[in-house]
């Protein structure tokens, strides 16, 4: 019965994403092809000083994305620094220095990382002002990479790929701020507050005293998932009962998380022209997805491990209301998008069912992805696809007509490189210094042993691939983890960035090569069944050395 | 000189987009959502709270203590789920247990609920369900389920010489079925049980 139920659950995500996939996909498409502004953007334009039908190379856009980005930094880092005089502020002091840098660098980077407990550090303007806003913009950046990406295949002997501010404020106006409003209403139906109440304190029917918090809830809510942010208002973001009331909230949180990302895929064939390449890389997206979830899902319900089997279910951190189901479905979706938001305690799910989410992040967050990032991480994974076929069978590569030549390639083989490395290097560091290894070990860490290591590998996964999910125990407010959480983060972000706009300059300076015999067809199922197998073998010879240190150990144990 | 000059001009564009996207995305679009909850759903904008004659006793999504300010459980109240928000179900500082699945506090800690639960029931351990002996991800869940509610019902019955047949009715009709028949779990939310509780006497 329970299964009946899960499938269920999930074939009804499935038929709402499968509805929005052709009128989303193509809306993005339009958004990003038109050359008609709306009348207040052009005013928008000129108060900015932005001429909207020029076209930039890509060192100017990649130029407007870092400079975007670095004053985003500055400014969520001063309105944090200035709380205590900020309104609606609840009281709260300034946020201390490590922590503003952490907190900044985490929401312009799109991980929403928390290394704080929002109710007791964020006032409601830091929230909306800084935060909220950073929601909304860099899923609009992630987006417009993707989409500066799309137009190099798309393009044929093109110095430009497009125009940055374009790009950033119809993804933010056009296609953000409509669906937000609209599901901001959907989710207040259900129950999340939107208010400026701050705490109110009653006596309970018991007759102890509560205080019940409030806030501009659902405006943020809204946006944390549809721009795959995640970063909760409250300490146990989608868990909390303010953030997400029911199970039926938390299907729609499903849908917010995806509904972007997977509809992309469509966007980029039509953008190319052919709606078959879209389909192929939605197969290889939704793949990944379902082997993901289904793997999480019996993990948790089998609840194997000692704590779980005394307790006779697998129910430490997770909520009634989402059942063991809800929580896998909400946490696979999360973590295989760069979202990060949670519904239930990763650091309390069995031990190899907690690998499942680290997993999915050390896949690139592909299937399907941030907004944007997933979409240009699985199309640098696609050239690496078109490479190996390539030299399996002696040809030059090619994809969607454009040769996939040496700088190609370079800048596809740094791109997979980066985040990886981040990971370990960091995780190896936090245990190799002598002086961070005992402040690790003595602050942060929360659960004993192995479980521990697993924590920081995790914080170093999630930072590096932009997710902000966390094995929650871990203390991460402390000098090494907010500065190096920070650094891996920004990286993490911007390197790959720079690397994909590089590609796309590359690819749109190019003629298109006809389709001859010998080229691969990139949408039929061999394709996709390769493109899954590059996947998950990059991935797993990768990380499986570090696996088996941290969650294999201990579930095998 | 000219790079400068550009790199100089982005940032100033910059600048300006930052200040512009705060205004709308920030406050106006904030603003805007508030409005709409504070004027078409206020109740739940504000928290779905529940009264009692006119007190308010507390929010239906936002679980609560029926313990003593020791912290001991009161009999004549149906319990809720252990909780790690602060000292238990602390509204300000949400939080699970974080504990994984070998962590020796939490085995200890799931022996101990299940020898207080099965004692205080008056249940044989291996019945005591799940969701009694572990912290919920919030430490603020509202519900539990039906098992542990109807697990309940003759101590709380006892304890309040009401009809054993009674309670249990008040607390089957309580059971909330699954969203749309299938998403999520059956539960009982122990604020409202509690509160039809206290209205019978």
């Amino acid at each position: 019965m329970a299964v009946l139920f899960a499938v269920l659950q999930a074939a009804t995500l499935a038929l709402i994403l499968a509805l929005v996939y052709r009128p989303l996909g193509d809306y993005m498409a339009r958004l990003y092809t038109s050359d008609r502004d709306w009348r207040f953007e052009r005013s928008l334009y000129r108060l900015i000083g932005v001429d909207p039908r020029s076209e930039q190379s890509w060192p100017a856009y990649l130029r407007g994305v870092l400079a975007f980005s670095v004053v985003g930094v500055l400014f969520v880092y001063v309105l944090q620094r200035a709380q205590a005089v900020l309104p609606y502020s609840l009281g709260l002091p300034a946020v201390p220095e490590g922590l503003s840098f952490n907190t900044a660098a985490s929401f312009v980077a799109n991980t929403n990382w928390q290394s704080y407990s929002p109710e007791l550090t964020m006032g409601y303007t830091v929230q909306l002002a800084g935060l909220a806003v950073q929601n909304f913009v860099s899923a609009a950046v992630g987006i417009a990479v993707a989409v500066a990406l799309v137009r190099g295949f798309a393009r044929r002997g093109s110095g430009t790929i497009g125009n940055f501010w374009v790009d950033l404020f119809r993804g933010s106006f056009r296609l953000l701020l409509p669906l937000s409003v609209i599901g901001a209403i959907v989710l207040m139906i259900g129950g999340v507050v939107q208010n400026v109440n701050g705490f109110t304190e009653i006596t309970t029917l018991a007759g102890n005293s509560q205080s019940l918090p409030g806030g501009p809830v659902a405006s943020q809510e809204v946006i944390k998932l549809l721009g795959t942010n995640g970063g909760g208002f409250f300490n146990v973001n989608s868990a909390h009962p303010f953030e997400n009331p029911t199970a039926w909230t938390s299907l729609f949180q499903n849908v917010l998380m995806l509904a972007i990302p997977f509809a992309l895929p469509r966007t980029f064939g039509r953008m190319v022209g052919s709606n078959k390449q879209g389909y192929a890389i939605l197969a290889v997206m939704a793949t990944l997805y379902v082997v993901s979830l289904a793997a999480l899902s019996a993990l948790e319900a089998g609840g194997n491990g000692t704590a779980p089997e005394l307790a006779g279910g697998a129910l430490e951190g997770k909520e009634a209301r989402f059942g063991i189901f809800g929580s896998t479905l909400f946490g696979t979706t999360s973590t295989l998008t760069s979202t990060g938001a949670v519904n239930s305690m990763h650091d309390s799910f069995t031990a190899i069912g907690g690998m499942m989410p680290m997993l999915n992040m050390m896949l690139g967050e592909v299937a399907p992805g941030g907004v944007g990032s997933g979409l240009y991480g699985m199309l640098v994974l696609a050239i690496i696809a078109v490479f190996i076929a390539g030299l399996l069978v002696g040809r030059t590569p090619e994809y969607l007509g454009k040769k996939i030549g040496p700088r190609e390639i370079k800048l596809a083989s740094l791109y997979i490189l980066v985040t990886p490395t981040l990971v370990l290097v960091g995780t190896a560091l936090s245990f190799a210094i002598p002086a961070i290894r005992a402040d690790v070990e003595s602050v942060s860490i929360w659960n004993p042993g192995i479980h521990g290591m697993s924590e920081v590998l995790y914080a170093f996964t999630s930072a590096s691939n932009n997710n902000g999910s966390a094995f929650a125990g871990l203390t991460a407010n402390t000098p090494w983890f907010n500065t190096a959480l920070g650094v891996a983060m920004l990286l993490g972000r911007f390197i790959p960035i720079v690397l994909v706009l590089a590609l796309a300059g590359s690819l749109a300076a190019q003629d298109r090569v006809p389709a001859t015999a010998g080229t691969l067809p990139t949408h039929r199922p061999q394709f996709v069944g390769l493109l899954v197998g590059v996947t998950v073998i990059v991935t797993a010879l990768t990380y499986f050395p570090v696996l088996t240190l941290g969650p294999l150990a201990e579930g095998l144990n | 000189m000219s790079t400068t000059r550009t790199t100089a001009r982005t940032h100033w564009v910059a600048i300006r987009a930052m200040l512009l996207f705060t205004l709308v995305l920030g406050v106006a679009y904030t603003t805007v959502v508030t409005v709409i909850g504070q004027v078409a759903l206020p109740a739940q904008a504000n928290g779905s709270l529940e009264r009692s004659g006119d007190e308010v006793v507390g929010s239906a999504l936002i679980g609560q203590s029926f313990a003593d300010a020791s912290g001991e459980p009161l009999p004549e109240w149906f319990q809720p789920r252990p909780s790690a928000a602060g000292d238990g179900y602390d509204g300000g500082a949400s939080s699970g247990s974080n504990q994984g699945p070998e962590n020796a506090d939490l085995i200890a800690a799931i022996e101990e609920r299940k020898a207080q639960v099965a004692a205080f029931d008056g249940v044989d351990e291996a019945d005591v369900p799940a969701d009694a002996l572990t912290a919920s991800a919030s430490g603020l869940d509202p519900h539990i389920s039906p098992e542990y509610a109807l697990q309940q019902v003759a101590r709380v019955a006892g304890e309040r010489g009401l009809p054993e047949s009674e309670v249990r009715e008040l607390v089957e009709s309580r059971i909330q079925a699954r969203d749309l028949g299938y998403l999520g779990e059956p539960t009982v939310n122990v604020l409202q049980l509690n509160l039809a509780l206290s209205e019978l006497g």
